[in-house]
């Protein structure tokens, strides 16, 4: 159920990131490196960011908490944590 | 009976090419409605119809490049019979067609004759090296054939030009013919190039003709962040404020009260404008920007303001800009804080005659009361037009930037 949740969070954060960046190659999105940097992403893409994975995963995340999710692995830790996705 | 033209959606704007008309002949279009979809150097572009009434003829063709000013339509207005106009709506397409063909047809170049010299201004000339432009392929429009500015900056927009030496800002070369099998990434790779050409020709016209001064500002955010944090808190994560809107509607609320620098320079003369559409900078993804203006920045609220900004940013990255929005800008403003730039020295674009340019926030020490504290700042800076402006109004303007930012709350 766990390794499912977090597969769903997984392929939730690559889509969204897919629709803010469409020319990325994300298969090679390294993932302790600052999304902001490798995928040249600004304030209005990442708060797009942050409203649709609120509005795909229903995680309401405050602006204090942005810094937790510069990252993938920091996203996906954060969304674990916060998120009940059904699966 | 009313014409739909070919719109000028920037400086340097000299033809569009048709994508598709949303309307057929006898449909209802209103002022305001999108009638076609153009497509221009910088991006495809919605065109709205300036008029209410009856689309009464299409005079362009899918496909069709056609000079700005062409008339691509005919509207017939409310209130006005067809049969009573139709001579006179084909007296006048006849005319219109007659004096505005359909494209301009390409310079025909007429190489001097050995020995013969090539009559060009000193500015001409200059700027043919600069650019890397070859004389022999320049039609020359003045006094017995002589090649002026403009003659110059039309052949690198209408026939590409190669930049063989090397510069500060290299361009990519511009294909002359592009491959009837050309793939879409040498497609994308050709719009990309011709985009760089036009922000490269309204930029060498704004740096050769505007008489620039700079001016710039450390201004302190602290209030307008603590009370932006605040508000953002009672907001839902979708209705969230970026701090960049803070700073678009005070820049747009500095203008009133200077209102020289909202303005646009034609011919000789300044003219203000009456309304405050802020162009805002877009960085598109793959490269390149464009500067699409957020209607009536002073007076949306900032709820509304923003999602109108976050609306302008998607359609310009996804090339569904309309086309008042590019035509209509009467100030730039460009944030390249997020990039680590700290001041920005901008270059007009013309025909406007300012443009705001905005740093990075950073925390830094700062004294107030008599006490140092660690503050967020922001270096604001004013690039102006000497001719419609002196340095006293733009310090003003900075000054009344700073001023309202001070109480964000009555943004």
């Amino acid at each position: 159920m766990a390794a499912q949740t977090e597969e769903v969070i997984r392929q939730t954060v690559i889509r969204v990131l897919g629709e803010i960046a469409p020319e990325a190659d994300l298969a090679t999105l390294k993932l302790d490196v600052s999304l902001r940097d490798q995928l040249d992403l600004d304030s209005m893409d990442f708060l797009n960011f942050v409203i649709a994975l609120h509005q795909s995963l229903g995680v309401d995340i405050p602006e204090g908490d942005y810094p937790k999710l510069a990252t993938l692995n920091g996203c996906l830790a954060y969304l674990s944590s916060h998120s009940h996705p059904e699966v | 009976m009313a014409d739909f033209l070919m719109p000028t959606l920037g400086a340097d704007m000299t033809t569009g090419t048709l994508i598709t008309w949303r309307k057929k002949v006898g449909d209802q279009v209103t002022k305001g409605e999108i009638l076609a979809e153009i497509d221009t150097e910088k991006a495809a572009i919605e065109i709205e119809s300036f008029h209410t009434g009856v689309i009464e003829q299409l005079l362009t063709k899918p496909g069709d490049t056609v000079a700005v000013g062409t008339v691509m339509a005919i509207i017939r207005e409310e209130g006005t019979r067809s049969g009573q106009v139709e001579a006179e709506v084909e007296a006048q397409v006849k005319g219109e067609r007659k004096e505005q063909p359909a494209a301009p047809p390409p310079p025909q170049p007429r190489p001097p004759a050995e020995g013969e010299r090539v009559r060009i201004s000193p500015a001409a000339k200059k700027l043919a090296a600069e650019l890397g432009v070859d004389l022999s392929t320049v039609h020359g429009t003045g006094p017995d054939g002589a090649i002026s500015l403009e003659d110059i900056e039309r052949s690198t927009q209408t026939m590409g030009y190669r930049r063989e030496t090397s510069g500060t800002e290299a361009r990519p070369p511009i294909a002359q013919s592009p491959s009837p099998i050309a793939s879409a990434a040498d497609a994308a790779a050709d719009k990309q190039a011709r985009m760089r050409q036009t922000i490269a020709a309204a930029m060498t016209r704004s740096k050769r003709e505007i008489p620039h001064y700079y001016l710039s500002t450390t201004i302190d955010m602290g209030t307008a962040m603590a009370w932006l944090t605040e508000d953002n808190l009672r907001r839902p994560v979708t209705d969230r404020l970026l701090v960049g809107v803070l700073l678009l509607k005070a820049v747009a609320l500095a203008l009133r009260e200077v209102p020289e620098l909202n303005a646009v320079w034609k011919g000789s003369d300044v003219i203000q404008s009456p309304d405050i559409h802020v162009g805002v900078a877009i960085s598109l993804r793959g490269g390149g920007l464009v500067a699409p203006a957020l209607h009536q920045t002073d007076r949306q609220p900032l709820g509304k303001l923003m999602k109108n900004f976050q609306d302008l940013v998607k359609r310009a990255r996804a090339g569904a800009l309309r086309g008042s929005e590019l035509s209509d800008p009467t100030i730039t403003v460009t944030s390249l804080g997020e990039q680590g730039v700290e001041t920005v020295f901008g270059v007009i674009y013309p025909p406007q005659v300012a443009l705001v340019g905005l740093g990075k926030l950073v925390e830094r020490p700062w004294v107030v009361n008599g006490q140092v504290v660690a503050r967020p700042l922001i270096t604001a800076s004013l690039s102006a037009d000497h001719r419609v402006t002196d340095g006293h109004r733009g310090g003003l303007f900075l000054a009344a930037l700073d001023r309202l930012l001070q109480e964000p709350g009555k943004l």
